[in-house]
């Protein structure tokens, strides 16, 4: 547990003018205030003179005079203290001294990252890398991570995989919310501003149970950075301009903390992009405009603190106006011809289709520490998200009404407590309860794709670590969620029988005749969830690290699994959902093995994660309707198991030159007939090299190779009836793009202003050899290729 | 122990869930774009023949639609084409023709006809349908509410296909007289009728 021990040495004058005899003395002891474990060789200076406490923590200071000192307490592996005490009064003193690094008063991220699990596969990504993608989205950087991917509409629509899972399965909490922004949908990207982020850690699996316990992807947890309990003031502003779209960014953070431990911090992003490019063509409207806020206020003491955090993201995404198509003869049109059939002039605009989504976060959280005990944290937060979706309608006007116009509010309370006072083990317990209403408006003039509905969920989680000896950690957890959801659902009557609803259903019709052939439903469900995990980890041989972990975990269908009925007009395909959706269950076995030594550091870290009653949505057959042929995509059970294995090397054998190399790859199958799972990421392997140069400065350059091999195992297409070709034809709507292989080029340099500010400049250029190619997992494969060139120009200043 | 504290958070927690919840009542959408009929008039000298279809749930619904088809139509004869459609989800029946005339430059009807030498040709104008600027400043694309159909010598079984395309490229090769192939836009309309030619 060798953590960077944090000196903050302050030297205090203190008035030496006395006429008093020097003879009094000061005594006492040190003292962990966790656990009240006397700290020996702890240090108290004062007046340039420094006393060490004995075995005991006992300390005894002669000589002192009869005024006034202060005292500065000093540890390794804790804070130190400044303490002023009247002699006069005062002869014994215990000091107690928080002998953890407390998280809070973290000052910067550097070396080494403190670890969220004791036994999961799990890895980080700093302030250096998102600054990076300062100009790009959370789920873009996320793919610097070895096993993280992502599933795309374009390349503004950016949800995170883990491991070959996304959506609902991969819990995303930020700045300690879980985020609720409708993650069901497979275009709907998260909602969160990456320049708000200090840091983002993903843990690969459901083994961080204080976040949730239905993350059977993974967890991603998103922090800001740290404002330090000083006095001070600083910030950040990063600007960005990029060929590709003609936009770029700008961002800027401030940050003021004082010493009695009252911090402000407030941070704002502008960013503007127009079309984007494919190497060949104008990808018309995927122009994007985004705005972030984010707010903190609190207080930090040494043993209780408080904060308020505001967050507001904006975002309006212009959606590929080619990957709007009317039926299925449009799309296999798309597919067969390759271009895509609406190619414009460059333009800032953003037109139907698009997406406007706003996502406010307030959060008001509290801590105290107990002596002898640990902490107690509880927060509530509350979170809005409005999602509108424009699309082509048949007139201008009805253009101007979004088709789909949802409204999400959730309210959650969670506390937690931690208890740190022994030193062998830690234990966590924790309640969180959440209210959530979603309401789908009904003057779009389209029926909802989601419907009405409260939720309610409650959760409670026990977890401990238990530290056997300097190599052998175990970790483990249990955790118990409840849902329950009360939706107002429409259905055609149509739908409602040859879904077989009728027989099954017939308890939640409420209102048989509401006109418009539909009838009105309210279904009801009640899911228990058990989530549990056990681990390990062993370091032996100084540099060699071992983990193993088991997670267990359940998730309940999300709303769009469960009442998706319908045309879905922005993806041109009839969408149903399945009220019979059970929950999932999930094994996951995850073990990594790690070695650190400077020179060669590597990681290889294998998996296999066991589903039963895993939730997919595949294309099944074409549904005939008077504006032709719709592929239909059901939603359906199976059992699933995937298994892959993520590695990483990293050679530093010159002092200038370093190399880096991952290759990760997932075989999701369904166990019952052996085909494979639909979206799985494709093998990827990446190499890049670095050179760089403190002295010139801290200049360095990169080159990066990324091979994506083409997705071999995929399930069958459909056949389908077209009208154009008057037969059955085979539709190519899962058949993977070819392989492909992208250089990027990454390089910067880094000024001194003063002694306070650095300027840093970047430069990169992206697909360098402007090479066509489409990726599997973008939805708008169909119709245009993936990005061409693009340079990047970065520049930032902190202050 | 913190018994009190979490004893208190759940009591807090239930209020909040118990004050949030709200008894809105949902309230039906009847979706507004939809079509359920299309009814083509085609009349003749001597004879008038009726195609039309009808779906009860229209596109989002799992009902197929219901074609009709009076008879036969008479080989070496040229008919005079209208179409009409209609939401009749709505009361009162929505004319969705109205809205099609209103936005006559961004729809166009194509007619696709197999094996049965059938030839169709437009009968109307954009312009037609604007009173107030009139056919003198051009809009004299096609949209193909009003067209002629004529048969040959050939007589048999075929099939007479309907496309209404919204936001077409009317400007686009061939487009204009009546070929799809260019047309792009999305289907607001795309039915084939089994029709025969005696």
């Amino acid at each position: 547990m060798k953590r960077n021990a944090l000196y903050i040495v302050f030297l205090l004058v203190v008035n030496h003018v006395f006429t008093q005899d020097c003879d009094k003395t000061l005594s006492g002891r040190v003292i962990d205030f966790h656990d009240g474990v006397p700290l020996e060789g702890a240090a108290i200076t004062f007046n340039s003179t420094t006393i060490k406490t004995n075995s005991n923590g006992m300390y005894k200071i002669s000589g002192l005079c009869a005024t006034s000192y202060a005292f500065t307490i000093s540890h390794e592996d804790c804070n130190s203290q400044v303490v002023t005490i009247d002699i006069n009064e005062v002869s014994k003193k215990d000091f107690y001294l928080e002998h953890h690094l407390n998280e809070l008063q973290e000052i910067t991220i550097t070396g080494e990252n403190v670890n969220k699990t004791i036994s999961a596969q799990e890895e980080t990504i700093n302030e250096s890398i998102i600054e990076k993608y300062s100009s790009a989205s959370l789920g873009d950087a996320l793919k610097e991570i070895t096993g993280v991917s992502s599933l795309n509409t374009g390349s503004t629509i950016v949800k995170p995989i883990i491991q070959g899972l996304s959506g609902s399965r991969v819990l995303i909490s930020n700045n300690g919310v879980r985020m609720q922004d409708m993650e069901w949908g497979d275009e709907h990207a998260p909602n969160i501003d990456i320049n708000s982020a200090g840091k983002v850690t993903v843990i690969k699996g459901a083994s961080a149970l204080k976040y949730g316990g239905d993350a059977i992807g993974g967890v991603i947890l998103v922090e800001p950075s740290k404002v330090p309990v000083k006095d001070t003031l600083f910030g950040k502003t990063i600007v960005t301009g990029a060929s590709n779209g003609r936009g770029g960014t700008i961002s800027s953070e401030l940050m003021k903390g004082y010493k009695n431990g009252l911090f402000f911090k407030a941070q704002g992003t502008l960013k503007r992009f127009g079309d984007l490019e494919a190497p060949d063509y104008i990808l018309s409207n995927t122009g994007i405009s985004e705005k972030g806020v984010s707010l903190a206020l609190g207080v930090n003491h040494f043993s209780s603190g408080w904060d308020i955090n505001y967050s507001f993201f904006d975002s309006k995404i212009g959606v590929l106006e080619a990957s709007h198509i009317g039926n299925l003869d449009d799309l296999r049109n798309a597919i067969n011809s390759g271009q895509p059939d609406i190619i414009r002039d460059f333009t800032y605009d953003i037109e139907n289709p698009r997406q406007e989504v706003t996502h406010h976060l307030a959060k008001v959280k509290y801590f105290k520490r107990f002596e002898k005990l640990g902490k107690l944290t509880t927060q509530y937060d509350f979170q809005h998200n409005q999602r509108f979706e424009f699309d082509l309608r048949r007139t201008e006007e009805r253009s101007k009404i979004p088709s789909i116009d949802l409204e999400l509010s959730t309210h959650t309370i969670t506390s937690d407590f931690f208890f740190d006072a022994n030193g062998t083990y830690n234990l966590s317990t924790g309640i969180m309860a959440r209210y959530q209403n979603n309401f789908a408006d009904p003057s779009t003039g389209v029926r909802r794709l989601i419907p009405d509905y409260d939720k309610y969920d409650l959760g409670a989680f026990f977890t401990g670590e238990l530290f056997l000896n300097e190599s052998l950690t175990l970790d483990a957890g249990v955790r118990y969620d409840f849902n329950h959801i009360d939706a107002q659902k429409f259905y055609f009557i149509s739908r409602w029988e040859l879904r077989g609803y009728d027989e099954d259903f017939s308890d939640i019709v409420v209102d048989r005749d509401v006109g418009g052939s539909q009838l009105k439903t309210n279904p009801t469900f009640d899911y228990h969830n058990i989530s549990a995990t056990a681990g390990v980890q062993y370091i032996f041989r100084n540099n060699y690290k071992f983990r193993f972990n088991y997670a267990l975990a359940q998730r309940a269908p999300n709303p769009s699994e469960l009442f998706s009925d319908g045309l879905h007009h922005s993806a041109a395909r009839i969408e149903l959902g399945d009220l019979r959706i059970k929950q999932e269950l999930s094994h996951k076995i995850s073990m990594s093995l790690q070695r650190d030594n400077n020179l060669w550091n590597w990681e290889i870290a294998p998996y296999v994660n066991f589903i039963n009653d895993y939730i997919l949505i595949e294309p099944i057959t074409t549904e005939l309707t008077i504006r032709g042929a719709f592929p239909v995509w059901e939603y359906r059970q199976t059992n699933a198991r995937l298994l892959g294995v993520d590695t990483k090397l990293q050679t530093n054998l010159h002092t200038n030159w370093q190399t880096d190399h991952r290759f990760s790859i997932v075989k999701g199958i369904e166990t019952k007939n052996d085909i494979p799972l639909i979206n799985m990421p494709p093998a990827n392997f990446v190499n890049k090299i670095t050179f760089s140069q403190q002295r010139w400065n801290f200049f360095y350059v990169s080159l990066e190779s990324q091979y994506f091999f083409r997705q071999n195992e995929f399930p069958p297409n459909i056949e389908v009836f077209s009208p154009d070709a008057g037969e059955e034809v085979e539709l190519a709507i899962n058949t993977p793009p070819e392989a492909y292989h992208l250089l990027n080029l990454d390089s910067g340099v880094e000024f001194s202003v003063n002694e306070t500010s650095k300027l840093n400049i970047g430069f990169s250029i992206q697909n360098i050899a402007n090479t066509n190619y489409r990726n599997y997992l973008n939805r708008q494969r169909y119709f245009a290729d993936d990005l061409g060139r693009n340079f990047l120009l970065r520049i930032s200043i902190n202050y | 122990m913190n018994t009190n504290k979490f004893l208190s958070m759940i009591a807090i927690a239930g209020l909040v869930l118990t004050s949030c919840s709200s008894d809105d009542d949902s309230t039906v959408v009847n979706p507004e774009e939809v079509i359920t009929t299309m009814t083509v008039n085609l009349v003749s000298d001597s004879d008038t023949v009726t195609l039309s279809f009808f779906d009860e749930d229209g596109a989002d619904g799992p009902t197929a639609p219901v074609p009709t088809v009076s008879g036969s139509l008479s080989a070496n004869t040229t008919y005079n084409g209208s179409i009409t459609i209609l939401n009749e989800t709505e009361d009162p029946i929505e004319d969705i023709t109205e809205e099609v005339r209103d936005e006559a430059d961004e729809h166009q009807f194509f007619f696709i006809s197999e094996n049965v030498g059938i030839t169709t040709a437009y009968t109307d104008r954009e312009c037609d349908y604007d009173d107030e600027a009139g056919c003198d400043n051009g809009n004299t694309n096609p949209v193909g509410l009003t067209f002629t159909l004529s048969t040959s010598d050939t007589t048999g079984d075929g099939t007479l296909r309907f496309v209404l395309r919204h936001e077409p490229n009317k400007e686009a090769e061939g487009v204009a007289e009546g070929n799809i192939a260019n047309a792009g836009g999305d289907a607001d309309i795309d039915y084939t009728f089994n029709i025969s030619v005696q």
